[in-house]
């Protein structure tokens, strides 16, 4: 276990280093560099500048030095002293902009999972039990719709339609009436009203996709002699369900936890942006559309870590469920 | 020749089948044709195919034709009936007069029901050059009298249908140019990585998990964003093209790895290798064959996959942008909620994309059944 521990850790860094690069890359391939980007808005502002002063905040910025030393910069400012650079968008440090909105996209995301499996395993085993009846297909259809709308078409329907017939937006996160309210049960439930589509949107495709992968396992193991033994031998059916081809069923949907993050994570931004809310969505792609390079540099990156942290985690629950992995 | 055969164009003898004889591709043939709703997408793909190859014959309007008789219009309603139940064998649309809604004042078309604007078909319009080449203006439907908008206009008065026909050909075509590239590359590392097996095959599946653990879309973003805004269409198409493709090749190259390893010290191999083939003929000839339709069901998986990518970049901005004309980039009309709300039939284009993406699944899906010889 140990062994196994310290070899999915060091594979786990050896990721988040080649992703960093990949980060870096993005950080750089703004047109023009930061230097310029900077002389082109004090133009822009009136100041009067000259092509010696943009060398020397060039010189400053270590932009002269080769793209590696740059890099070494850059990840080292990162990890040692927790600096992600400035935004020249928002005039601010990027870890700031960042660190403010981060927590209701880790909250979307992690309700978005937990709203996938809650919904899809059920969903499925009653799809697997009852094939071909009318709940079985009626399943299947929304389901083959779930994998073929794009995320925002779905988050634009539903916002079209909350608009039209409840005259109640459910762009941003907060009715405007407590928008500045104090805390209160009341505004506690408007919130949670609020995150239901976002987290609906962002979960569709990937429960349509769980319900078909669970329908399948439990009608795999529901042909096994075993399941034949149990009935047999005078199990009632709902336990028999439940305590032999469920469990079996269960393993390989979990094992795909760390993909179902990642998957998460990657719709988020378009959905963020789509509803509007305070979330980093909206900023990732504003900063893209600026070019903020920095700011969509150091998202880049927090998005891959957080997958590659959370497919680690998923990795591990799953050798501490299933004792028949094997850990050479 | 079977394509033809689907629809009843080639008249035929009563096929006597005889599974003994048929082979490989005829047997998949006959049990992808049992599978209905794979046939229904194949008739659907088909459809957008046609459009794709004649947008202008089909569209009443040229894409960038204003018509401001007519801004920001709902869609029109092709009628049978009139409102007194008499029955038309020409369809009609209602006429429209101009005027203001009382609470906002705002210019807004109004339903006359005493005009009937009656459809004509193979009526004269707007010249265009049918590939480019043929001058023609000549279009399936229009109105001789009036307009006709069956998906309305948007907020510069284009007509909404025109420009969703016209779209077909770009949408897919992104689709299929970056599926040929994921293809290839697929084909080529995983063959590589299953054929040669040992380190290279080591650093390939690296890659490759490398690649599936990170979160695609913010990545394809990031890559679309940094294209340079002053490129033309041209570059921008092909520069899109291949960002979607570059990630998209992992689960096929993974399938070719797994086949070929599965099949490369098998007798037959080594028989051919006894004979002096070279690795590449031993994989063209001999291995290749043996799982190719494994590779057309994946692909057929990363057609959707790579149209609804494209659809969303677009949609957001970062992807093709007008000129270029794609589901998208109609769609980016729809961004905001406020647009939405005043012109909601600017969302039509995305019923489109949904619709080419439930054909492909269908038709995948079908495919898989087919070429699983074990499928009951």
């Amino acid at each position: 276990m140990i062994a196994y521990l310290a070899r999915r850790l060091v594979y786990m860094v050896v990721t988040l280093l080649a992703v960093s690069v990949v980060s870096f890359i993005i950080v750089q391939s703004a047109p023009g560099d930061f230097a310029e980007i900077y002389a082109a808005r004090k133009a822009a502002a009136g100041a009067i500048i000259s092509q010696a002063e943009i060398e020397n905040v060039r010189l400053q910025l270590g932009l002269d030095q080769p793209w590696y030393l740059q890099y070494w910069r850059w990840f080292s400012n990162i990890v040692l002293h927790n600096d992600w650079g400035m935004s020249w968008e928002w005039k601010r440090p990027v870890g700031e902009v960042i660190w403010e909105r981060m927590p209701l996209t880790l909250a979307i995301a992690f309700s978005t999972l937990f709203f996938m499996y809650v919904v899809s395993i059920p969903v499925g085993i009653y799809s697997a039990v009852r094939r071909y009846s009318i709940g079985d297909h009626a399943v299947s259809i929304i389901g083959y719709l779930g994998l073929a709308t794009p995320n925002f078409l779905l988050a634009l329907v539903l916002m079209y339609l909350s608009q039209k017939y409840f005259g109640q937006s459910v762009g941003g996160l907060y009715s405007p009436q407590y928008e500045t309210a104090p805390w209160s049960w009341d505004k506690f439930v408007d919130l949670l009203a609020h995150l239901v589509v976002p987290v609906i949107v962002l979960g569709m495709a990937g429960t349509a996709f769980l319900i078909r992968a669970m329908r399948a396992a439990v009608l795999d193991e529901l042909d096994k002699m075993y399941v034949l033994s149990a009935k047999a031998s005078g199990l009632s059916p709902l336990k028999l369900l439940i305590r032999y081809p469920v469990r079996m069923a269960l393993n390989p949907i979990a094992s795909t936890l760390g993909w179902r993050l990642t998957y998460v994570i990657s719709g988020a931004p378009i959905v963020g942006f789509v509803l509007a809310l305070p979330d980093t969505g909206p900023l990732f792609l504003q900063s893209l559309l600026n070019q903020d390079m920095q700011l969509a540099g150091a998202l880049i990156f927090i998005y891959c870590a957080l997958t590659i942290i959370g497919t680690l985690v998923s990795d591990l629950l799953l050798v501490a469920l299933d004792p028949r992995i094997r850990l050479e | 020749m079977t394509v033809l055969d689907t629809f009843g164009l080639l008249k035929r003898k009563k096929a006597v089948r005889r599974p003994d004889l048929a082979t490989q591709w005829t047997l998949m043939w006959w049990k992808f044709r049992q599978h209905r709703l794979a046939m229904v997408g194949m008739g659907l793909l088909g459809l957008f195919v046609i459009f794709s190859a004649f947008p202008e014959p089909i569209s009443p309007y040229a894409p960038f034709e204003r018509d401001t008789k007519y801004v920001a219009g709902a869609p029109m309603m092709p009628h049978f009936f009139d409102q007194d139940g008499n029955f038309h064998l020409r369809p009609f649309v209602y006429g429209r007069k101009a005027g203001r809604d009382p609470v906002t004042l705002r210019m807004k078309s109004a339903i006359d029901t005493s005009q009937r604007w009656e459809i004509e078909f193979f009526v004269r319009g707007a010249p265009y050059r049918l590939f480019g080449l043929i001058p023609m203006d000549i279009h399936l439907f229009g109105t001789r009298e009036g307009f006709i908008h069956l998906f309305g206009t948007d907020f510069t008065g284009l007509d909404l249908f025109s420009r969703t026909i016209h779209a077909c050909r770009v949408s897919l075509s992104v689709a299929l140019v970056g599926v040929v590239i994921s293809f290839l590359l697929g084909a080529a590392i995983g063959g590589a990585a299953g054929y040669f097996g040992g380190r290279l095959d080591n650093i390939v599946m690296r890659v490759i998990e490398f690649i599936r653990s990170i979160p695609t879309l913010p990545l394809w973003l990031a890559l679309a964003a940094a294209l340079p805004r002053d490129w033309g269409p041209l570059p921008t198409y092909l520069a899109v093209t291949i960002i979607l493709s570059l990630l998209g090749w992992t689960w096929l190259a993974r399938t070719v790895r797994s086949k070929l390893l599965a099949t490369r010290h098998e007798d037959f191999v080594l028989a051919a290798r006894l004979s002096g083939c070279s690795d590449y003929r031993i994989i063209r000839r001999h291995l290749l064959p043996s799982f190719l339709s494994y590779l057309i069901v994946d692909t057929s998986i990363a057609f959707p996959e790579i149209l609804l990518a494209e659809t969303s970049l677009s949609f957001l901005g970062l992807g093709l942008r007008e000129p270029v004309e794609s589901w998208g980039v109609l769609l980016f009309a729809a961004q905001s909620i406020r647009s939405v709300d005043q012109a909601p039939w600017l969302m039509i284009p995305g019923i489109f994309v949904i619709v080419a993406v439930l054909a492909f699944n269908f038709v995948g899906d079908g495919l898989r059944d087919a070429a699983d010889p074990y499928s009951r």
